[in-house]
């Protein structure tokens, strides 16, 4: 039975009249990558703070190794690493002077800040831009610093909040990799993202976050079982026939549809067939897709509204 | 060691972490690396400028006032009198420039204080960090100075052996408190106009250049109320070696209240602006 | 929204807090001059906002005034004046005052800002796309300058009048003479501003205006000075434009004065043909 590194019970933040978090419940299992699935103001990094014991809770309890995020505040952050959403890398120093100050931020020694920083650099590929300064690094190396400089005081836990908001595809394709391998040498992950990819590809479990509250738990597959089908058909009409067209596609009894502004979604077991029905009751739609389900239906399932807002 | 697979061995309770002195010890540590690549910048304005105010009023303008009479300053030649004001404004001047915009900075635009604070250290801690690398820039640029002052002959008493801790309290009685505020703004505005305001009417009005008593009477206490005042006093006293010991404990008391001050609430602003 | 994100704040490279104005649909005529007009326009769309900070600028030389003039000159009593009798030392030392406030109206902002919009708004680049060419550019941030520098210098003069201390109805001439002395230190900010690699470079800015301020006559005549440090300190151009406004408004005026006024609009002109060249350089590649 794997151990309990943070548990969450009525986990409740509050701004003035506003509530960001409202009671949520969760545990973090060593060893797992945990993820908060949600669009932007659903309340994750409100969460992500918490967790770093930068921020405390309005109510609730939280416990995280064993300790109390205000009391203990400083002994559990001298065991976690934290990614922000916003690097808060030091640009007028260089690389290796940034890993250096963070370092003696907790302590080391410089001889092992040396020695890690080499090792760092080497695992987030960033060896060749050790004395280069930070300021004309791009966005993914950046990140990537950013995620070697939160592994130098060797945390159990990894906090990423929004770990490739903003960076292109092959740069967040390469922090993945990174993540992944994290993940393999046994450091316990926990992450916010919106995108439904990064979800699926990194995370052993996940919540869905909306509104400060948790629609749904679960490993990704368990998921997209419970709240979509197999397959989604998705139709595009001309926007004046997409009425008429979404009432023809009701009498054909589907499993379940969802219509959004631009595409009629439907979810069925078996996409193909029904298109076949579909075209066999006449109607003639402008593009046609038939894909697997994904976090994105889920969410749309459970709130009505798509990840991206 | 980082990144070795499998965790094997029992994970440890969470350890008492080091005290107060230490944590700041290390967040003074993230300064002078930045320091190290800075310092040539600041040396022209910290050691030059005090010089040319020397020059310009001890010499300059102390031919004048020599020429009517320095009755009024005790007796001294004018630039005795002005030297150690002009140490003081220094110290004034090395600790508003270091806990305005530097503080301001670190906390919206390079976010070294953020960066700080997803570790160990506590907000009080990076406050007294930065304090400490404030503190030791006054030193240096005071110690210049006062080197300065030694060598034209221009400290008349032993006292001045005590002008460079009196110039560090000085402006420490300065930063702290400003830190404290500077941390908490959302706009450089207010700066400025402390700046405009405040700094420069106080550097020129304290007793600095001229002797308090000039100041219309209705207007004298309320320099006697500014810590640039307490300061100026004291060093000159210190240098001209007219200093008391109820004087000197009037100055000291304040300026260690204001410093005081500004410590308390240093660790107070700075939880409420990084623990949201 | 996310709840207690801190906004994402663009860095404050100038001093003043920068509003940023949304395009404004401008129609640009053939002629330079007007063109320039149209940059003048747009600096002070932003600066209305401030004029509470601009006004302030002028605060400095009178607290200057008031302790060096009057404080301190309580302690000097009379010094030599230009028409050769004693005067007491407050009126000596405020034209003095009033050439610096010129020079610090026109300062800040023909480096400072310069660099902030060289380097971080890519204002030039935006402005250069349009008919706009780059001495445009240079003369217009010089004008605004210059603009600056009048409006530090309008008031403390008014204050200097109230206080009793303009002599000669020759003190009209101070505004064109301070004019010139913003005209001089812009163009030759402007210039200097594009050679400036880094914000580090500023120190020198810091470390000539000092010096400047403080040995160029404003404190105290040339006759403190030992004769060759005397002779070297009559060359700079903020000397000159004490002298000029000392002369104007204690009422010793002279045909020298042109030639003081001419070599101060020299200054202005070599500035200003450098600095066109040297944004043409930067940016035009």
């Amino acid at each position: 039975m794997p151990e309990v590194l943070v548990r969450a019970r009525g986990l409740t933040k509050r701004f003035g009249g506003f509530t960001a978090v409202d009671g949520i419940d969760f545990d973090l299992l060593a060893g797992e990558a945990f993820g908060f699935l949600g669009p932007n103001g659903a309340g994750k990094s409100s969460t992500m703070r918490m967790l770093g014991c930068v921020s405390p809770p309005t109510e609730g309890e939280l416990t995280i190794l064993g300790g109390d995020p205000v009391r203990d505040g400083a002994a559990i952050r001298a065991r976690l690493g934290v990614v922000p959403q916003e690097d808060t890398l030091d640009a007028e120093l260089s690389v290796r002077e940034n890993l250096l100050v963070y370092g003696r931020y907790f302590g080391l020694g410089r001889s092992l800040i040396a020695e890690r920083t080499d090792q760092l650099l080497d695992f987030v590929q960033l060896t060749e831009r050790a004395n280069d300064m930070v300021d004309p690094l791009s966005g993914g190396m950046k990140r990537r610093l950013t995620i070697a400089r939160s592994l130098i005081n060797d945390p159990e836990i990894l906090i990423l909040d929004e770990p490739t908001t903003g960076l292109d595809p092959q740069a967040r394709h390469v922090v993945w990799d990174r993540l992944f391998r994290l993940k393999q040498r046994g450091i316990t992950l926990i992450l916010t993202t919106h995108y439904m990819d990064e979800a699926e590809q990194l995370c052993d479990r996940l919540v869905v976050m909306d509104h400060g509250t948790i629609a749904a738990e679960g490993t990704p597959r368990e998921l997209i079982t419970r709240y979509a089908t197999p397959e989604v058909l998705e139709l595009r009409f001309a926007p004046d026939e997409q009425e008429a067209a979404a009432e023809k596609i009701q009498d054909l009894s589907p499993e379940r549809t969802e219509v959004t502004a631009d595409r009629i979604l439907i979810y069925e077991a078996d996409g193909d067939e029904f298109l076949e029905r579909v075209h066999a009751a006449g109607l003639k739609p402008i593009t046609e897709l038939v894909r697997r389900s994904s976090l994105e239906d889920v969410f749309l399932r459970l709130t009505g509204r798509t990840l991206i807002d | 060691m980082v990144l070795t697979p499998e965790r094997t061995r029992p994970r440890p309770a969470l350890a008492q972490v080091p005290g107060a002195w230490e944590l700041s010890v290390r967040a003074f540590r993230c300064w002078l690396v930045m320091y190290r690549r800075t310092w040539r910048a600041s040396v022209w304005s910290s050691v030059f400028g005090p010089l040319f105010y020397l020059g310009a009023m001890g010499y300059g303008l102390g031919s004048l006032v020599d020429k009517n009479g320095t009755a009024a300053l005790g007796g001294v030649p004018y630039v005795v009198f002005v030297a150690p004001a002009v140490l003081a404004v220094q110290a004034m001047n090395t600790a508003l420039s270091n806990s305005m915009f530097p503080v301001f900075g670190a906390m919206r635009w390079n976010s070294i204080y953020v960066a700080a604070r997803a570790t160990m250290l506590r907000p009080g801690d990076i406050n007294r960090g930065h304090l400490m690398f404030i503190t030791m820039r006054i030193a240096m640029n005071s110690a210049c100075f006062v080197i300065v002052m030694a060598a034209f002959g221009l400290i008349k008493s032993w006292w001045g052996v005590l002008l460079l801790p009196a110039s560090v309290l000085l402006g420490l009685a300065f930063a702290a408190p400003v830190a404290a505020w500077t941390v908490t703004l959302k706009t450089t505005t207010p700066m400025n106009y402390i700046i405009r305001f405040g700094s420069i009417p106080l550097s020129l009005f304290s007793g600095t250049f001229f002797p308090v008593s000039q100041l219309p009477a209705w207007i004298r206490p309320l320099a006697y109320a500014t810590p640039l005042w307490h300061g100026a006093a004291l060093c000159r006293s210190l240098s001209l070696g007219t200093v008391t010991a109820g004087s000197a404990a009037i100055h000291v008391g304040y300026l260690a209240a204001m410093a005081a001050i500004g410590l308390w609430a240093g660790a107070r602003t700075y939880r409420g602006r990084l623990y949201v | 929204m996310s709840s207690a994100a801190e906004p994402e704040e663009t860095r404050a490279v100038a001093v003043e807090p920068k509003v940023r104005s949304t395009s404004d649909a401008v129609d640009f005529s053939s002629f330079p001059a007007r063109r320039g007009l149209r940059l003048i326009e747009r600096h002070a769309r932003f600066y209305r906002r401030l004029w509470l900070v601009v006004a302030s600028g002028a605060a400095e030389p009178l607290f200057y005034l008031l302790s060096v003039g009057i404080g301190i000159g309580g302690l000097i009593g009379t010094v030599q004046g230009p028409a050769g009798h004693p005067v007491p030392y407050r009126e000596f030392v405020a034209p003095g005052l009033l050439a610096v406030s010129a020079l610090n109206g026109a300062l800040n902002d023909s480096t400072f800002n310069v660099y902030g919009r060289l380097k971080f708004e890519k204002l030039y680049d935006a402005v250069l796309a349009t008919p706009l060419g780059a001495q445009d550019v240079a003369l217009a941030e010089i004008g605004w300058a210059v603009l600056r520098g009048i409006l530090y210098s309008v008031p403390f003069l008014i204050v200097m009048a109230a206080m009793g201390l303009v002599v000669s109805p020759w003190a009209l001439l101070a505004l064109p003479a301070a004019a010139l002395v913003g005209f001089a230190t812009a163009a030759a900010g402007v210039a200097l501003t594009t050679y400036m690699k880094s914000w580090q470079d500023f120190e020198y800015v810091v470390l000539v205006s000092v010096p400047l301020f403080l040995f160029s006559g404003t404190f105290f005549p040339l006759s403190v000075y030992p004769h060759v440090i005397g002779l070297i300190v009559e060359w700079t151009p903020l000397y000159q434009g004490v002298v000029i406004l000392r002369d104007l408004v204690l009422g010793a005026p002279s045909w020298a004065l042109l030639w003081r006024a001419a070599y101060l609009a020299a200054i202005g002109a070599a500035g200003l043909a450098v600095a066109g060249r040297r944004i043409a350089k930067l940016l035009l590649v």
